[in-house]
């Protein structure tokens, strides 16, 4: 059924995403293609990925955004790193257009997500998604989206500890946090309580579960900062250094 | 939004074959339009052939068709599945009402019934196929009541025009047909005009800054995207077309949607014979080269909210 659960889960998995410690590596995208190309939405398909314009299926992607507040000065801002995967919204309509029930979100935590073998490939859930987070996978004809690691965090093969998404545990700077976002006490919860977490796109009333920890204030440019310049007047001031300039500008 | 070719061919199509039928039946019902046999078995055949076809050329663009059947289970939802229901629900009634016409030669009573029938649910499937459009929230220009009305109003209108030219082929007085013609035309254009004119000036509702959260930070702009070649998301999403050539193509679909047709229906209407019936048929292919271009626009000029994750700054 692609109706919503009637209740909203009390359980709610999902990621907390620091964009102040993500250093923009792409080690999350990378792992989470990894590790699902061999799960259940098996394969990640890629085409031509060694042509000139590969194109493939990817449940996590970076961003990287300038940041710029010109009214400081034309080098006040930040770049900031921005990796964007499906957010499990609460009431996202991604899974109420679906036609054939192969879209749905668990009652029991809240995961947003496909079954394969339903899914027409209609890629009307696509349209609905105002996050970019489902990609079709042209070769198998149906939708794939960010399981959250569904076969990982539950799967008693694994050790404890390794039952965390596989973006999660990657993460070399530990940026990503996996957890209930229902429970208020869970670390996640306070972590987001405690660092002022927003979510994206919040006008568009889906309600994401995944929230995101803004980068904390820059120290702004000081009155004396000046932009560095290569200025060769200015630094090539000996005959010896200006003979060399000579020579290496040939 | 990328102009899929299926898509545009199914919506126009299904759509001028209901408006066919649903006028067919509404002229009959209310004694407009005789029941002749010949017009019955003209009328039904290109109504049924253009809503089938348009319904295959849906298919086409599923991954898996073969599991369209699916696509019938979650009308509680889904705008896309309620179409599909209403969409196989119209036709036994119409084939019911047909066979009363062209078999029996009768079209009240019981007949009657499953033509009211037919028309409610050929309106509900044409207003379905709106809806699913109109109900997107991730894309502002559809997202409001106009989108429906337009899809219906069109139906009507390139219905009304083929129905013409049906009526001319068949030989029957269609003088009731293009003065109906004569109407729509006028109000779909309107509507069409209104249409734009609200996506024209409907004020950004979401841009960069509340999509990444980061504007409460500064300005913020794509630095680099995750990749270097466009993926699903983009070539999906991210089709749009520039504002010189939408004017252009505005231009072109009211010539050949709206204006040609009504300037050779009322050439239909002072001439008679031969003559009359090519221009019927003029009016039928110029009708519907414009309403593909219109529907090429209806795709080609929305923006997907999606996108200012790719750096576009208001949506
Ligand atoms: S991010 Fe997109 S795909 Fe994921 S639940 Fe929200 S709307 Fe659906
Ligand atoms: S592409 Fe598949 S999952 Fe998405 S709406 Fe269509 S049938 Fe449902
Ligand atoms: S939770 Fe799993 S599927 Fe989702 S982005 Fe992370 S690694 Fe990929």
């Amino acid at each position: 059924m692609t109706a919503l659960p009637s209740q909203p889960s009390t359980k709610k998995l999902g990621l907390v995403i620091d964009l102040d410690t993500c250093v923009g590596c792409h080690a999350c995208a990378v792992s989470c293609k990894e590790w699902n190309t061999g799960g259940p939405a098996a394969p990640l398909t890629d085409l031509n990925p060694y042509g000139k314009d590969p194109d493939g299926v990817w449940f996590n992607r970076i961003h990287t955004y300038e940041v710029s507040q010109p009214e400081l000065g034309p080098t006040a801002g930040q770049t900031v790193h921005l990796p964007r995967s499906c957010l499990h919204c609460e009431s996202p309509d991604c899974v109420t257009v679906c036609p054939t029930g192969a879209s749905y979100k668990r009652a029991e935590d809240g995961i947003v997500l496909i079954d394969e073998d339903k899914c027409i490939g209609c890629k009307l859930c696509s349209w609905a998604c105002g996050y970019g987070a489902r990609e079709y996978d042209q070769d198998a004809g149906v939708m794939k989206k960010c399981t959250l690691c569904v076969d990982r965090i539950y799967n008693e093969n694994l050790k404890e500890e390794e039952r965390q998404p596989s973006c999660v545990s990657t993460c070399p700077a530990g940026a990503r946090h996996f957890g209930d976002l229902g429970d208020e006490n869970s670390d996640v919860s306070k972590l987001v309580a405690e660092r002022n977490g927003f979510d994206l796109m919040p006008e568009l009333g889906y309600k994401p579960t995944n929230k995101y920890l803004p980068p904390r204030p820059k120290s702004g440019p000081t009155s004396s900062y000046r932009p560095l310049t290569i200025d060769k007047q200015e630094t090539v001031d000996s005959r010896f250094l200006k003979w060399v300039d000579r020579l290496f500008s040939r | 939004m990328h102009p899929a070719l299926s898509v545009i061919l199914f919506t126009t199509a299904s759509g001028t074959g209901y408006g066919l039928l649903m006028l067919l039946m509404i002229l009959n019902l209310n004694g407009l339009l005789p029941t002749d046999r010949g017009l019955g078995m003209a009328g039904f055949a290109v109504g049924l052939t253009l809503v089938t076809g348009g319904l295959l050329a849906s298919t086409f663009h599923l991954g898996h068709p073969e599991r369209a059947w699916r696509a019938m289970s979650q009308w509680r939802t889904s705008w896309l599945s309620r179409e599909g229901v209403a969409a196989i629900a119209t036709y036994p009634l119409v084939l019911i009402f047909a066979a009363g016409w062209v078999i029996v030669g009768s079209t009240s009573g019981g007949w009657s019934l499953a033509g009211w029938l037919a028309i409610v649910l050929a309106a509900i499937t044409v207003s379905a196929t709106g809806m699913i459009y109109a109900s997107l929230k991730t894309i502002p220009q559809w997202n409001n009541p106009l989108t429906v009305v337009n899809y219906l109003v069109l139906a009507l209108a390139g219905g009304a025009v083929w129905l013409t030219s049906v009526g001319q082929l068949i030989g029957i007085d269609t003088n009731v047909l293009v003065l109906l013609t004569l109407l729509l035309l006028p109000i779909s254009w309107a509507l069409k005009y209104s249409y734009w004119t609200l996506v024209d000036k409907v004020p950004a509702q979401y841009d960069i800054g509340s999509a990444t959260g980061l504007g409460g930070l500064g300005d913020v702009t794509l630095l680099e995207p995750p990749h270097t070649e466009p993926n699903f998301v983009q070539k999906e999403m991210g089709f749009t077309i520039a504002r010189r050539h939408a004017k252009k193509l505005r231009r072109t679909a009211v010539i050949f949607a709206f204006v040609l047709p009504t300037a050779l229906m009322v050439g239909v209407l002072m001439t008679s014979g031969g003559l009359a019936t090519f221009l019927s048929v003029l009016a039928l292919l110029s009708v519907s080269g414009g309403l593909l271009t219109e529907r090429w626009l209806f795709f080609a000029e929305a923006v997907h909210v999606s996108m200012l994750f790719y750096g576009t700054q208001k949506a």
